[in-house]
Order: structure tokens, then sequence, then C-alpha cells
């Protein structure tokens, strides 16, 4: 007779409360597969924890979010967000579908040109440009964004002794409702600080200002806000025109859509209330056809958005190494990835689930990171099946800033895998190892 | 009456505490504890039944057994 499966013996309280109006919690549905293949045997043959991208879902969510524009306005040209994730494969799968670079550093410049990117085709964004960066860019032809004073003068400096005209931008900011306001990029609309700036960078005769950027924040869950910022660029771009006769062909109105990742301490999960494509593009692309640019043209709308593209993309699989009790009888467990690969998960409830069948008991658990810190904490308190030591799970929506903003902390940073559409799976990072360190450093002599 | 004959314990695991008016949930495996421990089993008597019965090694089923029968006496539910 074969035995019963076995599961940790628990004892609940049932706590009486408030009914909650959108029913008892759903079971968790495990995760055994992405793309049709088989997360166990990605980490039996890659190690854990593993990062796995899949290379439809860039697919799709770009041309979803290319489609939600495209149809209702002429003119429309995405940029891909370099600093949301700069795996060159990835990068490559969104100029494959039509991207161009956006990037914030000279660092970022190189992989962008190194991806094949013809420089007209690279936004460079950003308060820290070197001058070498600047030589490059202006000699590459690339659309400069200006973010303050003293990077104009240095233009108006470089433009003596090199050939090319400067093609640059003004990035803006201004008051659209969003608090906090981000005034410490760019030139405030409010102020008349990007006026003076239109002024300096037009009446040198040196530059060419052919675009306006503005950015008005970060995971941003309401349209309206675009709105406001398109009425005040057509704004400005009507007064340059008039001043000075210059047609402004492109409006950037940068990313800052949100993703379905839930924000810790929101009501309601984030897949029911962010806002689609659609509904950006809706407010975007009306407040473009409404506002009267000069000889009623259309600008280009560059967009750079950069979570909402590809954290649906991202998945962390990886295994259980421990569960303990804490001090007040809670549940604990530990696994093999903390917020040294998720930084985000600082303000996400990010998604986990089993790669398996498991009971029907679950049980509030606190799951920590592997690390030796307090705060390596990926979701603080979670209805969560009772997982084993060595038991498997997968975490949703991580493929955007973790694996750029990711820490060699303590221990090395794994394997990045990515599904193709023929479900064949590639290592696009490999792990690290202690040679990847060694290579850096040195030893002086007197130590050796 | 021991204080585990004391509790009103379903088929399914649901648990009710007259002594304080609460309840609790068990699984199958914390079900099939109780009972042993009701039928005046020994923790080591236990263990050995769990294995015997579950796909589970001697050193998990001690393991949890033992943090379970802590819950139990946390809850006042055993002597």
């Amino acid at each position: 007779m074969s035995k019963k499966i076995y599961e940790r013996p628990i004892l609940r309280k049932v706590v009486e409360g408030i009914p909650n109006k959108f029913g008892s919690l759903k079971r968790l549905r495990p995760i055994s597969e992405i793309d049709g293949v088989e997360i166990d045997s990605i980490i039996d043959t890659y190690g854990s924890p593993v990062f796995i991208i899949s290379e439809n879902t860039i697919r799709d969510t770009y041309r979803s979010a290319y489609r939600a524009f495209a149809t209702r306005y002429p003119k429309v040209q995405f940029a891909w967000s370099y600093k949301t994730n700069y795996l060159d494969a990835v990068c490559r799968v969104f100029h494959q579908e039509g991207a161009w670079a956006e990037v914030v550093s000279g660092f970022e410049y190189e992989k962008a040109i190194d991806n094949n990117i013809p420089g007209n085709k690279i936004i460079f964004n950003g308060p820290d440009k070197s001058k070498e960066d600047l030589k490059l860019a202006i000699n590459n032809n690339s659309l400069i964004h200006i973010d303050h004073f003293d990077e104009l003068n240095t233009i108006l400096e470089l433009r003596k002794e090199l050939d090319k005209q400067p093609q640059v931008a003004i990035r803006v900011n201004m008051d659209t409702g969003i608090i906090p306001q981000w005034d410490r990029f760019g030139f405030n609309y409010e102020n008349g600080e990007a006026w003076n700036a239109i002024n300096r960078i037009l009446s040198s005769g040196l530059i060419d200002l052919i675009g306006l950027h503005v950015h008005v924040g970060t995971y941003i869950s309401t349209s309206k806000a675009y709105t406001i910022a398109i009425q005040k660029l057509a704004d400005l771009a009507n007064k340059t025109y008039d001043r000075f006769e210059t047609t402004i062909s492109y409006i950037d109105v940068g990313g800052g859509f949100a993703s379905q990742n839930t924000l810790q301490g929101a009501y309601m999960p984030a897949t029911d209330t962010c806002p689609s494509f659609d509904d950006y593009a809706h407010a975007i692309t009306s407040a473009m056809n409404e506002a009267s640019f000069p000889n009623n043209e259309f600008p280009t709308l560059i967009l750079e958005t950069g979570r909402a593209m590809i954290d649906e993309a991202g998945w962390l699989a990886g295994t259980v190494l421990a569960n303990k009790r804490l001090a007040d009888g809670r549940r604990a467990m530990v696994i093999d990835a903390g917020i040294n690969l998720m930084f985000t998960a600082f303000w996400y409830d990010y998604e986990i689930y089993p790669l398996h069948e498991t009971s029907f008991q679950s049980e509030l658990t606190t799951i920590y990171g592997p690390l030796c810190m307090n705060i390596d904490v990926i979701r603080k308190n979670i209805n969560f099946p009772l997982l084993n030591k060595d038991d498997r799970f997968v975490i949703k929506r991580v493929g955007a800033y973790t694996m750029t903003q990711w820490m060699q902390f303590i221990t090395y940073r794994p394997n990045i895998v990515m599904i193709d559409a023929n479900k064949e799976v590639h290592v696009i990072r490999k792990k690290e190892d202690k040679e990847v360190f060694r290579q850096q450093e040195e030893i002086p002599k007197h130590l050796q | 009456m021991s204080k585990l004959n004391a509790l009103a314990i379903s088929d399914n695991g649901f648990i009710f505490k007259p002594s304080t008016g609460e309840s609790f949930i068990t699984n199958e495996i914390g079900l099939f504890i109780i009972q042993l421990l009701k039928s005046g089993k020994k923790a080591d008597e236990i263990i050995q039944e769990i294995i015997q019965d579950f796909e589970v090694d001697n050193l998990t089923a001690g393991k949890d057994l033992y943090e379970f029968l802590d819950f139990l006496k946390k809850e006042n539910m055993t002597d």
C-alpha cells in the first residue's frame, strides 16, 4: 500500500473579524512552467535561484503598447529605457521590435552602440553626462536631453571645437498634480526656467532644439497627469515657434507607466487598479491631438516606457532553505533569493507561487531572503501554503529594475536565462564566481 | 477529563474549545496526531505511526511533531 503524502501538522486559530467584501482568499495555484518550459528543469540545469525572462512576453507587451498608441496617433516612437533592464539580449528584443535606445549614462550609451543602434536613435537623458560622453553623442547625432544649465554651457563650449550641430531637447519639470513633483530633473516650467533655457539655446544659433521632454514621475497610476504635461509642453512649443520660428519635431513624454505589481500598503491589487496601455494611450494621444502645435503639425510622440514593458516578462525561481517560527509564533520561511536580487521588494508586494500542488492549508508567513541582515524581507505577511525545505517557488513580475539594481552582497549573482519563441532556453548572463571578483581586486605587495 | 478530550473535533479538522469559545483548524496530519494523543500514545510511538502511514522520514516527522506539541501546549489544549 502506498503511503499518504505528508505535510507538516498545523494548528491555526480561527479569527473572527469583519468579513472581507472580496470574499475568502483564493487558493494559490502553483505555476510550474513558463512559456511551456518546466521551471524545475530550468532550476536543475541553471541552478537556484535563477532569473527567467520570457522573450514572447516582451514582444507581446511591446506590440500591445505600440498598438495602443499607434492606432490613436500618427507618429509614435518607443525608446527602450536601458536602466530598467540593460541586459543586451533584452535590449536587442526591444530594438528588433523597433524601439530606439534611451540611456542615462556613458556606460548605457556604450551598450546601445554595442547593440548596433545608430547614434541618431539614441536618446541621452540624465544629469550625469561627462564632457567625453557629450562629445561622442554630438558626433553621433544623438538626441541629447539637457538636464541643467551647466550641461548646456558644456555643450556650447564643445560646439566651438566640433563641426557637428548638436541635436538637443530640454527636459522640463512641472506641476502635473503628481506628488512628489519631480523637480530635480530638467528645467521648471512654472518659474520660467524652461523658457529661459530655450532662449539660451536658440539665441546662440549653435545648437538645434528639436524636442521637448517631460517625465512626470514613476509608477504613475493616473493618466490625467500626462494630459496636463502635454498641454504645458504644447504651450512651450508654440512660444518657441512664435519667437524663433523653430518647430519642435518631437515631444517625449518619458515613462513612468505603472506595472501590475502591487505597491506595499495599496488597498487593492494593482492588477485591478493599474491603468492599461489603452488608458495611458487615450489620455496622452487625446492631449496631443487636442493641443494645437505650430502650423497644425503633429510632432512625433516619443515614449520611454520601461517598467510596464518588462516587469511581466521576468520571473525569479528559487528554493526554500528553511522554515521556522518567530518569537510570536508566526511562521517564517527562508528562501535563497533576497533583497540582494530584488531591491524592489522594499516597495512591492511580489506575487509568489509554489511550483507544485500543495495542500489546501496555508498560513500567514513572513518570507525572508538568505542574507545575514534583518531587513532582508521579501514578503512581510503573506498567506502562503506550507512549503518544505527544498521545495521550489517562483516570483512573478520581476523584469524591471531587479537585474540592474541588484547587489553583489554576501553571495554571487545567479544565472539569467531567456526562453525564446521555440521554447529554447539560453543563458543571457552567466552566474558570477570568485574569479569575477578576483579580476577586479588588487593586493598591495606588502600583503601578498 | 483531559484537556484534549474536552475539545470538540470534527472529522475534517475543525476544533472547538468550549472552555474559551475559541475555534481552530488543523490539517489531516494534525488530526492524526491529536487522535493518537487522545488514545494515550507517547511522542516516540506517534512518530512511528506517522512514518508508517505517511511519506516522511523519521527526522522530519519528529521535528514537526514536537513543534506541533508546542502549539497545543501554548493554546492550553494539552496537560
